[in-house]
């Protein structure tokens, strides 16, 4: 295999005709070269999807009232509800499936009127009154200081934890925000944690920088919220669907509340798992074409190929014929024949391969500098696994490529070959 | 060496076929030399291709150095074709993009000799032909009688014990036919054993023997008194 004179003899077969190795090859390599762009630019919007669920817990369910339109129980439709936090307990008691609960308060927005002060500053921020779970759910990086914790909501702790840009915005720069008080709505919060969103794609607010977290019961007390719940999220424990903890949650929910069972309306609710699984099955349906129109598109190379190599056979017959009676086995001709079949297919293949791989770095390369990442296109490239999966498609397509010449070479008779003069 | 018995070959194109051999018999002794005589569709190329195995017969028999060649597999054909046989053609048939001792050294590539060896080797053969300082030389840079002395040097190569020379003067002038000639003598009086196959008569007049085919049947064997004596004498 590692016969010098083997090479050879293939590399003065195929320089004997420059212009028939350049099409053949360009086949192939045409063929491999679009397979890598292919595959490669599918993974780059695969990624930039993706990138959307980023660190995102992807079991979790989110579920917040509205008004029923069913009458129910003698209670009319159009009604305002709630949920409380009985029912939260009730949840966590019945529905073992759940994996993490975190009930939610959302009093104030971010785009209303103005609801914190700081000395002279003042600002407009989603107040949000969560219990730790929700950072299991959504996590975010602590830039200094630390989340909110069991001991704040069981001591209903006036603390708050803010965003980057609420930081940005009420303290000077420099300041160290940790141990400074905040007033939301003419109460004081001591800041203990300044944190920056880890998603920033999916937001249940306004822009998650300029979010204020403060301990769910402190807000449910110091503003007399009463027993409210306005929003919950829940994830699945493991091996269990979300889609279906999210329907057992909403219908004891719906039975505690006297909300009539097939009233859907009632609720708001949103899965991400079945929004990450859709997306799943949308790139791997691209994938799948991706692979069939590149393996065609390869195939037609190898085609080529081996059209090729059956006229390479027909014109070395006399060369073929000597060989054979000076003592070359069927074996020696079929591999040689093998043998420039694969060289051929891998040689131009690795071309494509290697400038498949550099457009793709090219392109992710322009892009990452002109700063156009993440919104449609992200990271595109292929693995090595994929690049090796091409090697190995290519030699196997190669062997397949010089299978019919090479059986046509050694069905050739010698005393045949010598005569074709 | 080589024993025939009643051997028939035919060609059978679409509906027709062409009966080459009619039953042909044949004895050559290890050592002899022999020429093979006869216009051209006597049957004198069959015949050698059934010999040197490049093709199969139909009916009889044939033994090479004691072995039955009858449906043997392409490899095994391959093999004796390798080693106990040596071809020189008409044409030289040498290889056109390999220099004179690549073209010299490669049979013993089918035998799997290593590159040095084997070129070490052929370079000692090409001594012998006279050709040790054109070993770089392709094909197309030397003259029929050089490229043929250089298909002697690769027939001999693999030390057959028989070589089968189909016209191996017919390219070439007279002089250097005459040359060619001295050679393959030369080689035969070492014991190899030697067929040619020729039309001409003062090549056919160096052998031992001349055996004329007509028809595809042995029309005469005429002996050729001056090296018959050679012969007898062992």
């Amino acid at each position: 295999m590692f016969d010098r004179d083997r090479w050879f003899e293939i590399y003065s077969t195929l320089r004997s005709n420059k212009l028939r190795t350049f099409m053949t090859a360009f086949g192939v390599f045409w063929g491999i070269l679009m397979l890598i762009i292919m595959v490669g630019s599918g993974n780059g919007l695969r990624n930039s999807v993706f990138d959307g669920f980023q660190d995102f817990a992807t079991n979790s369910a989110f579920i917040w009232t509205r008004q029923t339109t069913l009458p129910y129980k003698g209670l009319p439709r159009g009604r305002y509800w709630n949920f409380n936090n009985a029912d939260m307990k009730a949840l966590k008691d019945n529905i073992p499936e759940i994996g993490y609960l975190a009930p939610r308060l959302q009093p104030w927005s971010g785009n209303g009127e103005n609801n914190v002060v700081r000395g002279i500053k003042t600002a407009s921020y989603d107040i949000f009154g969560d219990y730790p779970a929700f950072f299991r759910i959504d996590p975010v990086t602590m830039l200094s200081g630390r989340e909110i914790n069991d001991i704040d909501i069981l001591e209903k702790r006036k603390v708050a934890v803010i965003g980057n840009r609420v930081r940005d915005e009420l303290f000077e720069k420099g300041e160290e925000p940790i141990g400074k008080y905040i007033r939301i709505r003419g109460v004081y919060f001591q800041v203990v944690g300044v944190f920056e969103p880890r998603n920033k794609n999916m937001s249940f607010g306004n822009d998650k920088e300029k979010t204020v977290f403060i301990p769910f019961t402190s807000l449910q007390v110091a503003y007399n919220m009463g027993d409210e719940v306005h929003f919950l999220a829940v994830t699945a424990r493991n091996n269990t669907s979300v889609a279906v903890v999210e329907k057992k949650v909403m219908a004891l929910l719906a039975e505690r509340n006297k909300v009539a069972p097939e009233d859907e309306q009632a609720f708001g609710h949103f899965n991400l798992e079945k929004e990450f699984e859709q997306m799943n099955g949308l790139f791997n349906g691209i994938n799948v074409l991706i692979w069939i129109v590149g393996i065609g598109t390869l195939f037609a190379g190898v085609v080529g190929v081996s059209n090729i190599m059956l006229i390479v056979v027909k014109e070395r017959t006399k060369e073929i014929g000597i060989q054979r009676s000076i003592g070359a086995t069927p074996w020696k001709i079929t591999g040689q024949i093998l043998m420039e079949s694969v060289a051929l297919t891998s040689f131009s293949g690795m071309i494509g391969l290697v400038l498949g791989v550099s457009i793709l770095e090219m392109i992710n390369y322009q892009m990452v500098s002109s700063g156009a990442e993440a919104e449609m296109f992200k990271n595109p490239g292929v693995d090595f696994n994929i690049a090796l999966t091409a090697l190995i498609v290519l030699i196997f397509a190669g062997l397949f490529a010089g299978f019919i010449p090479a059986q046509k070479a050694v069905s050739i008779k010698p005393v045949e070959a010598l005569r074709a003069e | 060496m080589i024993t025939i018995k009643n051997l028939h070959k035919s060609y059978v194109t679409g509906s027709n076929s062409l009966h080459v051999l009619k039953g042909l018999s044949l004895e050559i002794e290890e050592g002899e030399m022999v020429s093979i005589m006869g216009a051209s569709g006597s049957g004198k190329s069959t015949l050698l291709n059934v010999l040197g195995i490049l093709d199969n017969y139909d009916l009889g028999e044939y033994h090479l150095n004691g072995i039955f060649i009858k449906d043997i597999s392409e490899t095994k054909a391959a093999q004796l074709r390798n080693q106990t046989i040596g071809f020189v053609f008409q044409s030289f048939n040498l290889i056109s993009f390999k220099n004179a001792m690549e073209n010299v050294a490669l049979p013993l590539y089918y035998q799997g000799v290593n590159r040095r060896k084997r070129n070490q080797i052929a370079m000692e053969y090409l001594d012998r032909v006279g050709l040790k300082d054109w070993w770089m030389h392709l094909p197309s840079e030397l003259s029929g009688g050089q490229k043929q002395r250089i298909a002697i040097a690769r027939s001999l190569i693999s030390k057959p014990k028989v070589i089968l020379a189909d016209e191996p003067t017919g390219a070439l002038d007279s002089v250097t036919s005459m040359e060619v000639m001295d050679l393959l003598q030369e080689i035969n009086d070492e014991g190899i054993t030697m067929l040619i196959v020729t039309h001409e008569h003062d090549i056919a007049l160096r052998t031992q023997r001349s055996i004329k085919l007509k028809d595809g049947v042995i029309e005469t064997i005429t002996y050729h008194k001056s090296t018959y004596k050679a012969v007898s004498s062992f």
